[in-house]
C-alpha cells in the first residue's frame, strides 16, 4: 500500500505528539552538549505546524510538507528551524504533484531532505548531527528496497538505521553546531538532533502501521 | 527555579512590552513581528543596522537600539536564534534607502536564520550586507568546530559601527569598519555558576562549590575546561593571556577594554577584575584608552565575567567616542 495524504497528515500530527512527549528528554540531551532548548523549540514548532495544518483540509502531500517546512523556519529558530524547515521544504518540492507515494518516492523525498540539510548546514555525516540519523536511515531504506521489501518494511528499516546512527553519535566528537565547542568533551553524549530525527522516523513508521 | 517571571512562555514578550513602556522616547516595540525598532525609523539616507540573537543576553541587543547604535533588534526565544521572518520585518522597518547591515554573532543557528532572511531581502532588491562576529578565543581549533563564537566584541562593534553609520558612511564603508573591529577584538569568559533557562526550569549544568568553567559561552554551554576556583587576580590573568597571545599586542599600543558581567556577578567584583586587568596591561606597556565595566552581554543569571580587548586606532576611537543614546548606553548626547 502506498503512502497517502492521510498518512502524511497523520505523520505530522503524530510527530507533534512525540516531540511534545519527548520535550524534556531532548532538552536534557541538549543540556549536556548544547544549550538546553532542542525539545522546547521542536515542540513549539510542531505545535505551530499542526495549528496551521488544521485549517488546510484540502492540502496535498507536497503542500502539507512545504507548509510544515515554512512554519518550522518561522517558529523554531536556532539551528533546528532552518535545518528541519529546509528538510521539509525540499521534501515538499520532491513530492510535487504526487497523490500517493510508492517506496521509490519515499526514498526520493528523504534524499531531497538530506541534501537540503547538508546544503543549509554545510555539514557532512560523522559530525554528530541529525545527518547521522538521516543518512543511515536512507541507506537502510535503499538496501531494503533492493531486497524487495514492502513499503512498511522499508520504513521499519529506516527507523532501525536511524536508531543505529543515533546511538553511533554517542562516540562521535562534534565538529558542527554548539556541541563542537566542547571538542573531546562532546564524546559520550547522544546527539539531540539525531535523536529528534530518529523520533520523527519512528512516528512515520507508526503512522503507516496504523493505516 | 526562583525567577521574577509570570510564565516561562511569556518571558520574552512581557520583557519587550516592559522595555517599550520604559523607553518610549527611544524605541518602539512591534510585538507581532517580535522586533525592537528605533524611534522614527527608517532614518532617511542612513545605513540601517540590525542585530539579533537569542534572548537572555540583556541588555544586548534590544538595549542598544537608538541614536548612534542599532536601528532594530530581533530577540529570539531565550538562547534561541530569532527566525528569518523577524529579521526580514526589521530589515523593512529600518531600510532608509542606503542599504541594511546585519550584525550576526557566529552561532550555527544565528548564521543560518540571518542567511535565510538576507536571501529573502535580497530577492526583494534590498541592498543587504552581513558581518559575522567571532571573537571568542576560548574556541581554539576552528577547523573542527563551528568556529569562534561571537561574544563581547559584538557590543563594541555595534557602538562603533553605529556611530559611523550615523555620520553618513555608505554600506560598504560600514561593512569595512565592522570587519576591522571584529579583526581587532578578542574575548574570553568564565563562569562561577550555571544559568537557568526559564522554560527548562533547572540549571543548564552543574559546577561544584570549588569549581569554575574557563572559556564559557554566553548560553551556559560548557567551556573548554573545568578547574579549581582561584582568586580574581589569577582568573583575570587566565582570561587575558590567550587574548594577548592572539591579538599580538605590542608595547605602546592602546586598547578599548570591556569587563563584562554574565548577569549574576555584582559590579563590585567586576571592578576588582578591572583593577587586575589594568595592572597586568600596564606591566606590558599596553594602555587602556577607553573602558566599559558592567553587565553588557549576559547569560541570564550566570555568575562570572568575560574580558574583551579591541586594539584601537584613531578611526575606532573616534566612533567609539561619538554620541550614543540607547536604553543601555548613553553619552555625548
Amino acid at each position: 500500500m502506498p503512502v497517502t495524504t492521510g498518512d502524511i497528515r497523520d505523520w505530522i500530527q503524530r510527530s507533534g505528539q512525540v516531540l511534545h512527549e519527548n520535550n524534556a528528554y531532548l532538552t536534557q540531551l541538549d543540556s549536556a552538549i548544547g544549550d538546553a532548548d532542542h525539545g522546547i523549540n521542536m515542540d513549539r514548532g510542531f505545535q505551530a505546524v499542526n495549528k496551521k495544518l488544521a485549517g488546510m483540509e484540502e492540502a496535498d502531500i507536497s503542500t502539507l510538507l512545504k507548509t510544515t517546512g515554512t512554519t518550522l523556519v518561522s517558529t523554531v529558530g536556532g539551528a533546528s528551524g532552518p535545518l528541519y524547515g529546509t528538510a521539509f521544504l525540499r521534501a515538499g518540492v520532491a513530492t510535487a504533484g504526487k497523490q500517493t507515494l510508492e517506496s521509490a518516492d519515499l526514498i526520493t523525498l528523504f534524499e531531497a531532505a538530506l541534501e537540503g540539510v547538508k546544503a543549509r548546514g554545510k555539514a557532512q555525516t560523522g559530525e554528530k548531527t541529525m545527518l547521522d540519523a538521516l543518512a543511515p536511515a536512507i541507506e537502510a531504506a535503499k538496501q531494503a528496497q533492493a531486497a524487495q521489501a514492502s513499503l512498511a518494511q522499508i520504513v521499519q528499516a529506516m527507523v532501525a538505521g536511524a536508531e543505529v546512527g543515533t546511538k553511533a553519535t554517542i562516540e562521535m566528537t562534534a565538529t558542527k553546531g554548539r556541541a563542537s565547542y566542547l571538542g573531546e568533551r562532546s564524546v559520550g553524549h547522544q546527539d539531540p538532533g539525531a535523536t529528534s530525527c530518529w523520533l520523527l522516523l519512528q512516528a512515520l513508521a507508526d503512522s503507516i502501521k496504523q493505516a | 527555579m526562583k525567577k521574577l517571571i509570570n510564565n516561562p512562555d511569556d518571558v520574552v514578550k512581557e520583557a519587550m512590552a516592559g522595555m517599550a513602556l520604559a523607553h518610549p522616547d527611544l524605541i518602539t516595540v512591534d510585538l507581532e513581528n517580535q522586533i525592537i525598532v528605533r524611534k522614527n525609523a527608517p532614518i532617511r539616507d542612513k545605513v540601517g543596522i540590525i542585530s539579533g540573537g537569542g534572548s537572555g543576553h540583556e541588555p544586548m541587543h534590544g538595549g542598544y537600539v537608538g541614536y548612534g547604535m542599532l536601528d532594530a533588534a530581533c530577540p529570539g526565544a531565550v538562547f534561541t536564534s530569532p527566525v528569518p521572518d523577524q529579521m526580514l520585518a526589521a530589515t523593512h522597518a529600518v531600510n532608509g534607502g542606503k542599504g541594511v547591515l546585519h550584525i550576526v554573532k557566529n552561532y550555527t543557528g544565528d548564521v543560518m536564520n540571518f542567511e535565510m532572511s538576507a536571501e529573502l531581502a535580497d530577492a526583494e532588491g534590498i541592498q543587504i550586507a552581513s558581518v559575522i562576529t567571532n571573537d571568542d578565543v576560548a574556541v581554539q581549533d576552528s577547523l573542527y568546530t563551528a568556529g569562534r563564537r561571537g561574544v563581547g566584541v559584538t557590543v563594541l562593534l555595534e557602538k562603533i559601527v553605529g556611530g559611523y553609520a550615523e555620520a553618513g558612511a555608505s554600506l560598504d564603508q560600514v561593512v569595512a569598519l565592522a570587519r576591522k573591529v571584529n579583526d581587532h577584538g578578542r574575548s574570553m569568559g568564565m563562569a562561577l555558576t550555571s544559568c537557568t533557562v526559564p522554560a527548562a526550569g533547572k540549571p543548564t549544568f552543574e559546577l561544584g562549590e570549588n569549581e569554575m568553567e574557563i572559556g564559557i559561552g554566553i548560553h551556559g554551554e560548557p567551556g573548554r575546561r573545568r578547574t579549581k576556583l582561584t582568586n580574581a587576580d589569577d582568573i583575570t590573568e587566565t582570561l587575558i593571556t590567550p587574548i594577548l597571545e592572539d591579538l599580538q599586542l605590542k608595547n605602546g599600543e592602546s586598547v578599548l577594554a570591556l569587563v563584562n558581567g554574565m548577569g549574576g556577578t555584582p559590579l563590585i567584583e567586576l571592578y576588582i577584575v578591572y583593577n587586575a586587568l589594568q595592572r597586568i596591561l600596564k606591566g606590558k606597556a599596553i594602555s587602556i584608552a577607553r573602558s566599559l565595566v558592567g553587565n553588557y552581554i549576559t547569560a541570564l543569571d550566570m555568575a562570572g565575567c568575560s574580558i574583551t580587548l579591541v586594539r584601537l586606532d584613531d578611526e575606532l576611537l573616534k566612533y567609539w567616542d561619538a554620541p550614543v543614546h540607547t536604553p543601555a548606553l548613553r553619552w555625548g548626547r
